[in-house]
């Protein structure tokens, strides 16, 4: 498989703040990649030296065979980025704004195919002005797929979302990996990382903490936790043999003739390795 | 090419839909005309009859309104807004862009004025000026030093909310220190060294030396000088300053 994407020991500093300090990654073409973590992690300043916005300080980025900070037009027919804020002409209705941006690429797609592809069938003559945040955010999308890119740039894609408007925008960009195209996406949503990303990478203080798919993230981490109540206090116990250590308990606990209460086994979710990944170290 | 025509037909369509603009940039100057007009049309101003002069300071309102107050102000919307940030992402190639939207400002002022000369000959009997050509050309050269001026000053604007104040505090002091509406030899000397600095006088000057005094273009070198190197100010600012992205912090 051919790779859409490499970054190399990518730094980028603002004056004496490191925003990255080293960061490096590959992304296969046709891939959903991830990059997480919280604000000020670096992920807006990593993904906005790959689109070409920002210059870097040192280390190597080829994006689509070419390096973003010397791109050219041609280069630019072939990438699709939605920003973090909808920007767009409130005057144009949806299908003017979307023949509007067509016009600027060789090889767009139909208003029309755009207009279904994002759900806004309904809308598509009304002004931008009258749409809500969620049908903005959506023809946001479909002004960076209307060019026909082959790589798009999603900087936190659902911020703001209700929980039906994020589940209609998962749908959205799902749907744009049977169209096979590269897409990096950063956000702060764990659930939304694990539901779209093939393979995800933690940035925390500008360093890749952990990177994988969601799985091997998960797979790697603490062991199994096993919880119940006894005297009224919670007892935790935590093992790589959960299915020997229950059955011990479970055998025990009959023999005494005594209830676990509470009794609950879990294996961590990627929320418990992102919190542990990226929260400050305690003195 | 095609993509400047593609650019021009939407930003002709964006500016016919902006209310803001129209009130602003086109209607305002010709109430303001109308008003004065029938105020002290009748008057005598700098040996020609009020409404005469009057009709050359409207253009000169109308040209600080489009070319310079008007496109600061958008210019300024679209970079914060984020929209200038959105089209560097497209391969739109930033000269077409920019220059699709000064020749729609280009546009726009002279629509403008063609209706400012129509309003003056059917309301005040003004009569058609004469020179056109000189008269044209003098337009466009004062649209294109304000439109550079304008690009200029929105690099050195850095919040939406304070476009419109800077400009504002700009160009009315501008409109009547450089005696549009009103003799300049009435000003206090200090306010008239001011006016003598200012671009709108010199505008002012020239096209009312091409309309009323017999003049073409060329017979007015300071006045095309002063112009030209105030147009030479802003577009240097303007390379200098001018950036695509919201200005941050």
């Amino acid at each position: 498989m051919s790779t859409a994407v490499t970054v190399s020991d990518l730094r980028k500093a603002y004056g004496e703040v490191e925003a990255v300090r080293g960061v490096s990654f590959e992304i296969a073409a046709g891939e959903i990649f991830g990059l997480l973590g919280p604000n000020g992690a670096g992920k807006t300043t990593t993904v906005e030296i790959l689109e070409g916005y920002r210059e870097r300080d040192a280390g190597s980025v080829t994006v689509l065979g070419a390096d973003p900070a010397r791109a050219d037009q041609r280069w630019r027919e072939q990438i699709g980025v939605v920003l973090q804020s909808s920007a767009m002409y409130p005057t144009l209705t949806v299908a003017e704004s979307l023949a509007l941006f067509g016009g600027y690429y060789e090889h767009p797609r139909s208003v029309d195919e755009v207009v279904q592809l994002i759900g806004l069938e309904q809308k598509r003559d009304s002004i931008v002005r009258k749409l809500s945040g969620g049908q903005r955010r959506r023809l946001d999308l479909g002004l960076a797929l209307v060019g026909d890119p082959d790589l798009l740039f999603l900087d936190e894609p659902t911020t703001g979302f209700d929980p039906q408007a994020r589940r209609r925008a998962w749908e959205s960009i799902s749907s744009l990996r049977a169209l096979g195209k590269t897409i990096l996406l950063t956000t702060h949503y764990l659930d939304e990382a694990e539901r779209l990303c093939d393979r995800v990478a933690v940035l925390r203080e500008g360093r890749i903490a952990a990177m994988g798919r969601p799985g091997e993230l998960t797979g790697a981490l603490p062991p199994t936790e096993i919880r119940y109540r006894q005297d009224g206090r919670e007892v935790v116990l935590r093992t790589e043999e959960p299915t020997r250590m229950l059955n011990e308990l479970t055998q025990k606990a009959l023999a005494d003739g005594r209830e676990l209460e509470a009794l609950e086994v879990r294996r961590p979710s990627l929320e418990e390795v992102y919190l542990s990944l990226t929260e400050e170290e305690k003195e | 090419m095609r993509l400047f025509r593609h650019e021009l037909r939407y930003e002709l369509r964006l500016y016919s839909r902006s209310r803001e603009l129209a009130f602003f940039t086109f209607l305002l100057p010709l109430i303001l005309f109308l008003m004065l007009g029938f105020a002290y049309g009748d008057d005598e101003l700098n040996g020609v009859k009020g409404s005469d002069y009057l009709l050359i300071g409207t253009l000169g309102y109308g040209v600080v309104a489009t070319a310079f107050a008007g496109l600061t102000i958008v210019i300024v919307l679209r970079r914060e807004d984020g929209i200038l940030k959105r089209l560097r992402s497209t391969p739109l190639p930033a000269p077409t862009y920019l220059t699709a939207l000064l020749t729609t400002t280009m546009i726009a002022f002279l629509i403008q004025a063609v209706v400012i000369v129509a309003v003056g000959m059917s309301a005040f009997g003004a009569s058609f000026p004469s020179h056109l050509f000189s008269f044209v050309l003098s337009l466009i050269l004062g649209a294109a030093a304000f439109a550079a001026l304008g690009v200029g000053l929105t690099g050195l604007v850095k919040r939406a909310e304070g476009a419109s104040a800077v400009v504002n505090a700009i160009y009315f002091p501008m409109l009547f220190l450089s005696g549009s509406f009103f003799e300049r030899d009435t000003f206090p000397e200090f306010l008239q060294v001011v006016a003598d600095a200012l671009p709108l006088t010199y505008f002012f000057d020239l096209v009312f030396g091409v309309v009323y005094g017999g003049d073409q273009i060329w017979d007015r070198p300071q006045d095309v000088a002063a112009l030209a190197i105030w147009g030479l100010v802003g577009a240097f600012v303007a390379v200098r300053k001018f950036h695509w992205t919201p200005t941050e912090g």
